[in-house]
C-alpha cells in the first residue's frame, strides 16, 4: 500500500522500516510537565488510531508531579510512531519534536533524526526559560540546530489571540496551548478533529467556557497549518491506514488490558474477583480501573500498605474469591513473606508487578525488567511459584487470563510480570471476544474427601493441586497456616519426612504447570539456525522490528519471543540447542540469560540496557550483527 | 458477631484432636476454654466460624478450636481477615494476637483494622514479653523489664493497647485477664458488639514474665486492684468502699471513698459505656494510684466496613450488567473492513 508523504523532508522518509516507501512516522510531543503532553499524546494517539494507523507509543515523563515549570528534569514527553505498516515499537529517533519550552527543546533534540522536523514555542524562549534550561543563548540564533529543519513561531501568542473571546485569564488562556500544538499535529497529518471536539465537550461538561476555549485553540492550530504560508517543512502528509486484521478496533493501554484481562480471567473461572491494592507507580492504574467495574463482581480494597495488600487478596482467596494483588518492585518485595505464605498454605492469587527501574525506589516512572530474579526466586526457603510476562499493552489482557488460570488450577500464587512501559503505553487492539477463551471454573471441595468422613486438606489431585475448601462450608472445618504441614491432615507437622514430602510436592506442582503451557514457538525465523535473539517482555517490539530487518538482509537470525518465564516451555532447551549463538536483550544485567544458561546449560549471551529507556531497533540490529561477524 | 441461626454445640464440639502445646500453666489455656465455654453460649457455628492469627504463642490459638482457622504471618492477621470478611461477611471472624504480633510488628494493620470497624473479634493477649522467640522485652513491657535484649532494664515506655485502639476508633473496647470469671462474659459482649470488638487480655507468661499482673490479679490484691465496670452502674472497687469521681477542675479522675454505701454523696460517677470521653480517661488511668479498669470500656457500635462495602458494590452495580464484551468494545472504536479485493 503506497502511503503519500508529499513533498515530505527527507527525515521523514529515512529511516524506515520498509525502504521503499516511508510508511511510518515518529512525533515526539515535549513540554513542561504541567503543558498537558501526556494528553495531548494520549489524545492524537486516539485520532491516529482512528484514522486506521498502526501505532506505538512512550509515554516518558518525571517522577514528580508538577517539577518546577521550566526545568530541564520537568519535562514531560509523548513519543508516538504511527504508520500503514505493523508497528511494535515507538520508534527509535522522531522524525518530529514538537518543543513547548526551552528544556524541552534540550532534553530532547539530541535524539531528533537528523534532518528531522522541531517544531517549537518561541512564547516561551525568553531569557528566563532559557536560563532554567542551561541555554547562553537561544539556540535559534546560535546556529545549533543547523542539522535539523526549525519552525519556531510563538505558539503561546497565537493561542492567547484564539481564546481572547472566552475571556479566560491569562494562566488559563495558556493552558489551551497545548490544544493549539495538538491541532496543528491534526492538520500535519491529515486528520479528522471532531472525535477530539467531541471528546473536549465530554470532558469539560461542567464548564463549558473551557470547552469552547479549547475547541477554540484546537481549530486555530488546525487552521494555521492550513493557511499560513510557511516556507519548507510545514506540509501536510498522509498516511495510509495500515492492513490490519477485519474487526473492532480500540486503543489499549497494558494498565487497562490487565484490568479486563483479571476480570475475564476471574468470569472464566466462575469467581468474583478480589483485589488488594496499595498505591504506587507505575501500578496504581490498575486499582483505578477496577474500582469502576463493580457491577463485574469486582471488590477492590485500598490497603494501609504493600504488604496488607496481598494479604487482604490471600484472606478474600481463602474466603473463595480470586485474589489479586498489584505492585512495582519496592511494593512486591514488601509482599514476599505474604506470597510464602500463599505458597505454603496453596491458595490461589495473582501478584501483578508493572516493574520500574531499580534498586529501591530506583527510577519510579522509567521501565526496566530487573524484577525477574525476584519474580522467579525473590523468596525464603524453597517457594516455587510461576511467571508469567506479557510482552505488550494488548498481550497483557491475555497474559492476565493464563495467570489466572495457572492460579486457580494449581492453586498457587502467580506473577505477571509487565512494566512502566507496557503499563502506560497505548496501541490498537482488535477488541477480543471474551466467550472465545476457554472456561476454567472452579470446582470447591464441598464434601469429606478422605476415608471414613476424613477431610484432607493437602490430599492432591492429578496436578498436584490441593482441594479448595472455602470456611462456612459445613463439615469441612480444618486449620491451615505458614508452619509446615502433615502431608494430608495439613495439621503442624514438621518432621524430616513432611518437609521433604511438601518441599518435593510444592516443587513437583509447580514444575507440572509446563504441561498445561503451549510449547515455545519460533516467534519469527526458522527452528535452528545461526542465532536466535530471546527476549521476554516489552523487549518484544524492537527485537522484531530489529529481526526482521536482519532477515531482510539476509542474515539468519530467528526470534524466540517467552511468556512461561516460570515454568519454561518445556520444549525451549532443545529449542536453543538448535542455534549457534543465543543472544538476550534485557532492560536489566543480564537475569533472564542467567536462569537459561542455569536451566538448560546453552551459552546465551547478554546485551543489556538500564538507562530507563526501552531498546531502540538500532541497538539491538548492531548486536545482531556483531553476533554474527 | 453476625445475626446467624444459633447452633446447638458443646464445649467438647469446639476441641481439635491436636495437643495443645503451650508451657504448661501458661494464661493461654485459660483463655482456650473460655473461648470454647463462650461459643456453645452464643450458637456459634463451627461451619461459619473463623480463628484468623499472626505469629506468636497465642497465635497457635486457631489450631485448638474445631472451626476454620488460619495461623497467617506476623502481625498482618487483621489484613487477612479483612479480605475473608469482604469475600463473605457472613462469616464470624475472630482475631487472636498478642502484644507482639499486635502492638509491635502488627501495629499498624491493627490501627486501620479498628479504624474501619470491620466486624470482628479482635483478643489481644498481653504478656507483656515475647514468649515464643524466647523472652525479649515487648512494647507493652514496663520500663526497667530485664530480658536477653535488654540486660540491664528496658528504657523505653510502653504502649498502652486499650488507649491505643481507643485512639485507632475502636468502637468497642474491654479489659479481662486470663484466669477471670468474667472473660466469658467479656468475650460474649465482643461477640455481641456489631463491629470491631478489641479485648485486651492479660495473660500470665509463667515462664519469661511470671506474674506480673500479680498486682491486681492475686486473691490478695484483687479487691483494691480491680475495678469492673457494668454500663449503668457506679465505678466502685474495694468492695464498694471506695470509687470513681471527676476532678471538674483538672478534668481528670480521682479515687474516692465512699461512706456507708453512699457513693453519690461521694460523687462516684455512673459507668456510662457510650460515653468516649470517660473511656479515653479509663484507658489512660495509671495502675497504682488507681485499680485496673477490667471489664467493658467503650461500646458504641457504628456501621460496619464490610457492610458499608457491600452497600457500595450493591449501589455501583444497581442497573448494570456485567458484559464484557460490551466493556471491552466501549469507547472510541473503529471497524476495519475486510478486503473487499
Amino acid at each position: 500500500m503506497a502511503t503519500v508523504l508529499a513533498n515530505g523532508p527527507e527525515a521523514l522518509t529515512g529511516g524506515n522500516d520498509e525502504a521503499a516507501a516511508p510508511e511510518a512516522v515518529v512525533v515526539r510531543f515535549a513540554g513542561d510537565s504541567g503543558d498537558g503532553m501526556q494528553l495531548t499524546g494520549g489524545q492524537f494517539t486516539l485520532s491516529t488510531a482512528l484514522a486506521g494507523n498502526d501505532l506505538a507509543t512512550f509515554p516518558d515523563f518525571p517522577a514528580e508531579i508538577r517539577a518546577p515549570q521550566g526545568t530541564l528534569f520537568g519535562v514531560s514527553a509523548f513519543q508516538i510512531n504511527f504508520g500503514s505498516t505493523e508497528i511494535d515499537t515507538a520508534g527509535d529517533a522522531p522524525d518530529v519534536l514538537v518543543a513547548m519550552n526551552p528544556a524541552a527543546l534540550k532534553t530532547n533534540v539530541q535524539a531528533l533524526k537528523a534532518g528531522g522536523l522541531i517544531i517549537a514555542d518561541t512564547g516561551e524562549f525568553n531569557k528566563r526559560n532559557l536560563e532554567k534550561a542551561k541555554y547562553d543563548v537561544s539556540p535559534f540564533e546560535d546556529g545549533s540546530l543547523e542539522k535539523w529543519q526549525v519552525l519556531a513561531f510563538d505558539i503561546s501568542a497565537l493561542t492567547l489571540e484564539a481564546v481572547k473571546p472566552f475571556g479566560l485569564g491569562n494562566k488559563e488562556a495558556l493552558r489551551c496551548k497545548n490544544m493549539w500544538t495538538l491541532g496543528l499535529a491534526l492538520w500535519m497529518f491529515d486528520r479528522d478533529r471532531q472525535p477530539l471536539i467531541d471528546w473536549l465537550k465530554g470532558k469539560f461538561a461542567k464548564a463549558p467556557v473551557l470547552a469552547d476555549a479549547n475547541i477554540a485553540a484546537l481549530n486555530a492550530g488546525h487552521a494555521y497549518g492550513e493557511t499560513a504560508e510557511l516556507a519548507g517543512p510545514l506540509k501536510q502528509y498522509h498516511l495510509a491506514p495500515a492492513e490490519s486484521e477485519p474487526g473492532l478496533y480500540r486503543t489499549v493501554t497494558g494498565a487497562e488490558a490487565i484490568s479486563y484481562g483479571l476480570v475475564a480471567g476471574a468470569q472464566l473461572a466462575g469467581l468474583d474477583l478480589f483485589f488488594g491494592g496499595y498505591p504506587i507507580t507505575p501500578a496504581s492504574a490498575i486499582l483505578h480501573n477496577l474500582a469502576r467495574l463493580k457491577e463485574f463482581g469486582v471488590t477492590t480494597f485500598q490497603a494501609e500498605d504493600e504488604i496488607a495488600a496481598i494479604a487482604s487478596a490471600i484472606g478474600a482467596s481463602y474466603g473463595g474469591h480470586l485474589g489479586v494483588t498489584s505492585s512495582s518492585g519496592p511494593g512486591i518485595a514488601l509482599k514476599g513473606e505474604a506470597m510464602g505464605l500463599a505458597i505454603m498454605t496453596e491458595l490461589p492469587l495473582v501478584i501483578v508487578n508493572s516493574q520500574r527501574g531499580g534498586p529501591s525506589t530506583g527510577l519510579p516512572t522509567k521501565t526496566e525488567q530487573s524484577d525477574l530474579y525476584q519474580a522467579v526466586y525473590g523468596r525464603n526457603g524453597d517457594a516455587p511459584m510461576p511467571v508469567v510476562a506479557a510482552r505488550s499493552p494488548s498481550d497483557a489482557f491475555e497474559c492476565a487470563i493464563e495467570a489466572c488460570r495457572i492460579a486457580v488450577q494449581y492453586m498457587t500464587p502467580v506473577m505477571l510480570l509487565t512494566d512502566g512501559y507496557i503499563a502506560n503505553a497505548a496501541e490498537p487492539w482488535k477488541v477480543p471476544d471474551p466467550n472465545s477463551f476457554e472456561p476454567f471454573p472452579v470446582a470447591f471441595l464441598e464434601e469429606p474427601n478422605g476415608p471414613d468422613g476424613a477431610v484432607l486438606p493437602y490430599a492432591r489431585d492429578a496436578k498436584g493441586a490441593r482441594p479448595w475448601i472455602r470456611p462456612g462450608t459445613p463439615g469441612l472445618m480444618h486449620r491451615i497456616g505458614g508452619i509446615e504441614k502433615n502431608p494430608g491432615t495439613g495439621n503442624i507437622d514438621y518432621s524430616p519426612a513432611s518437609h521433604q514430602t511438601m518441599t518435593d510436592a510444592r516443587r513437583a506442582k509447580v514444575d507440572g504447570v509446563a504441561n498445561s503451557i503451549p510449547l515455545q514457538e519460533v516467534t519469527l525465523g526458522e527452528e535452528g539456525g545461526k542465532l536466535a535473539v530471546v527476549g521476554w517482555g516489552s523487549t518484544y517490539g524492537p527485537i522484531h522490528q530489529a529481526v526482521r530487518r536482519a532477515r531482510r538482509q539476509g542474515l539468519d537470525v530467528s526470534q524466540i519471543h517467552v511468556r512461561h518465564i516460570w515454568p519454561l516451555p518445556s520444549n525451549l532447551g532443545e529449542l536453543l540447542k538448535g542455534y549457534s549463538h543465543v543472544l538476550v536483550p534485557e532492560m536489566n544485567t543480564g537475569q533472564f540469560k542467567t536462569v537459561l544458561r542455569d536451566q538448560f546449560l546453552v551459552d546465551a549471551k547478554p546485551l543489556n540496557k538500564t538507562s530507563g529507556q526501552p531498546f531502540t531497533i538500532a541497538e539491538i540490529e548492531a548486536a545482531i550483527a556483531a553476533a554474527l561477524a | 458477631m453476625n445475626d446467624m441461626t444459633p447452633i446447638k454445640t458443646t464445649l467438647k464440639d469446639w476441641e481439635t484432636d491436636q495437643e495443645v502445646r503451650w508451657c504448661p500453666g501458661c494464661g493461654d489455656y485459660a483463655i482456650l476454654k473460655a473461648v470454647q465455654r463462650v461459643l456453645p453460649e452464643i450458637g456459634a457455628d463451627p461451619a461459619k466460624t473463623v480463628f484468623v492469627s499472626g505469629i506468636g504463642c497465642s497465635s497457635r490459638f486457631p489450631y485448638y478450636v474445631e472451626s476454620y482457622g488460619f495461623h497467617t504471618i506476623h502481625g498482618r492477621a487483621p489484613a487477612f481477615a479483612t479480605g475473608l470478611k469482604l469475600a463473605n461477611p457472613e462469616l464470624d471472624v475472630w482475631l487472636v494476637t498478642g502484644d507482639g504480633d499486635g502492638m509491635s510488628i502488627g501495629g499498624n494493620h491493627t490501627m486501620h483494622v479498628l479504624r474501619r470497624n470491620l466486624n470482628t473479634q479482635i483478643l489481644l493477649f498481653n504478656n507483656e514479653i515475647y514468649g515464643l522467640t524466647k523472652g525479649q522485652y515487648s512494647p507493652t513491657s514496663r520500663i526497667g523489664t530485664v530480658s536477653p535484649t535488654t540486660p540491664l532494664g528496658s528504657v523505653d515506655r510502653p504502649a498502652s493497647p486499650c488507649a491505643f485502639a481507643l485512639g485507632s476508633g475502636g468502637r468497642f473496647i474491654a479489659r479481662a485477664y486470663d484466669v477471670s470469671k468474667e472473660l466469658p462474659n467479656v468475650l460474649k459482649a465482643a461477640h455481641a458488639h456489631q463491629g470491631a470488638a478489641f479485648v485486651e487480655i492479660f495473660q500470665n507468661c509463667i515462664v519469661y514474665n511470671k506474674d506480673v499482673f500479680a498486682d491486681f490479679t492475686e486473691k490478695a490484691s484483687a479487691n483494691i486492684g480491680q475495678l469492673w465496670l457494668a454500663d449503668g452502674a457506679p465505678m466502685l472497687f474495694n468492695k464498694g468502699t471506695q470509687g470513681l469521681a471527676l476532678d471538674a477542675e483538672t478534668l481528670a479522675l480521682k479515687v474516692v471513698d465512699v461512706v456507708d454505701g453512699d457513693w453519690q454523696a461521694a460523687g462516684v460517677r455512673v459507668h456510662d459505656v457510650k460515653n468516649r470521653a470517660m473511656a479515653h480517661l479509663l484507658v489512660e488511668m495509671p495502675f497504682g494510684p488507681f485499680p485496673m479498669a477490667l471489664g467493658v470500656i467503650y461500646d458504641d457500635p457504628r456501621p460496619t466496613f464490610e457492610a458499608a462495602v457491600v452497600d457500595e458494590r450493591t449501589r455501583a452495580s444497581a442497573g448494570k450488567t456485567a458484559n464484557l464484551a460490551a466493556l471491552l468494545s466501549k469507547g472510541q472504536t473503529w471497524t476495519v473492513d475486510a478486503d473487499p479485493a
